[in-house]
């Protein structure tokens, strides 16, 4: 092989290989109107969030890394669709977006992003790890593959209380290399936890391709060897993400076990704002954006006459004006104390072991 | 310990195992999960033997070798309203699991601004002693000590071990339980009544007036044995046990200091970055006008754990390296 061929296999286009879903004829049976526009609104909200921080990221206002999800909105939407308020579910470094549609509202997300004391972690965690325990986000983890091994034990914990809940394990095809993953799978298999492993494979380990992570494999192949039920959905089509996971929280109310999605998706932007993604070559991000689950499921919602056109730029407006209010919130919202930083480190003591209540006696 | 009527003389295994049994039997959200531990092998050094017919494999949850698996689980447990003792068959194999104990459990209250609590005991065990070589002989306790987060609990008698252990299941952080394989046969006073030892209390295991010995985990049993030495010379020593190396009752090492005016801190572990080290600068920033003489660090040499029986012996703190220190302290030699 020529230098020069080498060179433009190594820019070559990526792309999913199946699974894509091709336009339904009609709406969905197994979605109302009402849910669909609801997740419509979400990935509008998630999509105008992360264009919003970006720009006063790059303004300077907002410090720090971050991680944005454009161009994925459909897979979280798609799977807490399917979840309940008391799920749970663990997140990433690249994580706004899936607690975004868990539930969390901007205000206090845009108030933590600011590090204001009335964000969601009182502005100790940021951007890389927004958690709301009172509606199951267990929290995000700045380590890829970090709560690979976390979430098998909140499902355990379901199981040993008894409950029906389910916990889903949000992770990107990065962290399917990292150690972690193998034995957060095996063990699931093994207990029969309620557990569901979302991999959003946007194709990109920062700038390490997917096709360079794995030696032609089929992730839901693999998966399956640990008998866990895999499969592999367009994760470009929020229908189809909540399809599949659907199927997987029924599976795991039932006491089926655990499950394993593989959603294709992209990431429309570099590993974190600043990166201006050289290694994403422009037919290839050309040719994804034109795959936009966002933009089409509002192409679907106009063709199924759910939504009119008035109403899509009312949504528009509305979610442009929460977000306005969102930034003017956190803008406005107090710094915490400096002193602040020596709080929460423990329950039962303060940070340099003076006791804080009788703890444990 | 002075008002407890019933003493039992019991081993400090049984006293762990009583620890863990009465904590299962009063909190039903208390499990453990490790490598090995249900029955009939009953974990590697036994402390569980007998716990998995009683309470059965779902609370005595045996689990593959996977250590971050079963750290991680147990982290997520315990953040979802269960209480998780965790067992680590060595404290060598925490290196494997080290993200979910330094970056997870230690770091999750945190960084969601105190909205998390991670109520899991990591129990584990450490030390030399029996030509296990490198990968089995390890006091990693000051790598735990210095992540912000994580309590750490050292104990050095069956006591100590119950009480500590209690309150270690019962606090609302995560916990690294630290023990030493040459502790379990060892045998001591344990009352028949109910109680627990609160975190950050430090015990004065002998009261002398000469020199204060700081030492650890087994090394509290080596220092012991250097003040009986000592004594036969006319050298007062006062032996001091931390119990937990975070939180450190530094406020008790300070009187004893101002008693004695000298300190002489002793560990298993390795001399740099070691705990030692910590409990020196405390000391020094708090006492610095009681001590009279060089503090002192009486630990390993800073080398991997060797195999052979007589290297090994060469650089374990012994009851004999203690004294030796304090005579020529005391002596003004040093």
């Amino acid at each position: 092989m020529s230098e020069k061929m080498a060179d433009k296999d190594e820019r070559s286009v990526r792309q999913h290989s199946a699974n894509e879903m091709h336009p339904e004829e009609g709406p969905p049976d197994d979605l109302t109107q009402e849910q669909l526009l609801g997740m419509y609104r979400r990935m509008r909200l998630i999509r105008g969030f992360e264009d919003r921080a970006k720009e006063h990221f790059e303004a300077g206002e907002i410090t720090g890394f971050l991680h944005l999800s454009q161009g994925q909105e459909a897979v979280p939407v798609g799977v807490c669709t399917a979840l309940r308020k008391d799920d749970y579910i663990t997140s990433t470094h690249r994580g706004h977006h899936d607690v975004i549609a868990k539930g969390c509202d901007v205000k206090y997300m845009f108030a933590e992003l600011y590090g204001r004391a009335n964000g969601y972690c009182k502005g100790k965690g940021g951007s890389m790890h927004i958690a709301d325990f009172s509606q199951g986000i267990i929290g995000a983890t700045g380590i890829v593959s970090g709560s690979l091994p976390t979430a098998p034990g909140i499902a355990l914990s379901i199981k040993m209380r008894g409950t029906d809940q389910v916990a889903v394990c949000f992770f990107g095809d990065g962290a399917t290399a990292e150690g972690g993953f193998h034995e957060a799978l095996n063990l699931s298999a093994l207990w029969q936890v309620p557990i569901i492993f979302v991999c959003q494979n946007n194709l990109y380990g920062l700038s390490h391709p997917w096709d360079k992570t794995a030696f032609k494999c089929e992730l839901a192949r693999r998966v399956s060897t640990y008998n866990v039920a895999a499969e592999c959905t367009d994760g470009m089509d929020a229908v189809a993400v909540y399809r599949a996971a659907e199927k997987a929280v029924e599976r795991a109310r039932a006491g089926g076990g655990p499950s394993f999605i593989e959603a294709k998706t992209y990431r429309f932007l570099g590993h974190y704002v600043g990166d201006p993604a050289l290694y994403m070559p422009k037919e290839e991000r050309e040719m994804w954006r034109e795959r936009d689950a966002t933009l089409k499921l509002g192409r679907q919602l106009r063709a199924w006459g759910y939504m009119s056109e008035d109403e899509d730029d009312q949504m528009a407006a509305d979610v442009a004006k929460e977000l306005e209010e969102a930034i003017a919130f956190a803008k406005s919202s107090p710094k915490p104390p400096p002193e602040d930083a020596l709080t929460d480190v423990y329950g039962h003591f303060d940070y340099l072991g003076n006791p804080l209540d009788e703890g444990g006696r | 310990m002075a008002d407890v009527k019933h003493l039992r003389e019991i081993s400090y295994r049984d006293a762990l195992r009583e620890a863990l049994r009465e904590e299962m039997l009063r909190d039903e959200r208390v499990f453990l999960m490790g490598e090995d531990i249900a029955d009939p092998f009953g974990s590697a050094y036994k402390v569980t033997l007998g716990l998995s017919p009683e309470f059965g494999t779902d609370r005595v949850r045996q689990t593959p070798i996977s250590e971050l698996g079963f750290v991680g689980a147990g982290v997520g447990a315990a953040l979802t309203g269960m209480r998780p003792v965790v067992e680590l068959m060595y404290i060598d194999f925490s290196t494997l699991p080290m993200d979910q104990i330094a970056n997870q459990a230690a770091k999750i209250r945190y960084m969601s601004g105190g909205q998390a609590q991670v109520p899991l005991v990591i129990r584990t065990q450490g030390g030399m002693g029996r030509s296990s070589a490198a990968h089995h002989a390890q006091s990693l306790e000051a790598w735990f000590v210095h992540i912000p987060g994580l309590l750490v609990a050292m104990p050095s008698t069956p006591y100590d071990a119950k009480g500590l252990l209690k309150t270690a299941i019962r606090l609302n952080d995560p916990v690294m339980f630290i023990e030493h394989k040459l502790l379990y046969n060892t045998e001591g006073p344990v009352p028949d009544e109910e109680y627990t030892i609160p975190f950050g209390v430090v015990d004065v295991k002998r009261e002398g007036t000469d020199c204060t010995v700081v030492a650890t985990s087994r090394t509290v049993l080596m220092a012991l044995q250097a003040a009986e030495m000592l004594a036969q010379e006319g050298i007062s020593l006062e032996v001091i046990d931390p119990r937990t190396l975070f939180p450190l009752d530094v406020e008790t090492i300070v009187d004893s200091v101002k008693k004695t005016s000298r300190l002489v801190v002793a560990h298993e572990s390795p001399e740099r970055g070691g705990f030692a080290a910590e409990v020196i600068a405390q000391v020094a920033d708090k006492g610095f006008d009681y001590i009279d003489a060089p503090i002192q660090r009486v630990c390993a040499p800073s080398v991997p754990t060797p195999f052979a029986r007589h290297l090994e012996d060469f650089i374990i703190v012994n009851e004999t390296h203690i004294a030796d220190r304090v005579r020529r302290l005391v002596r003004g030699e040093i």
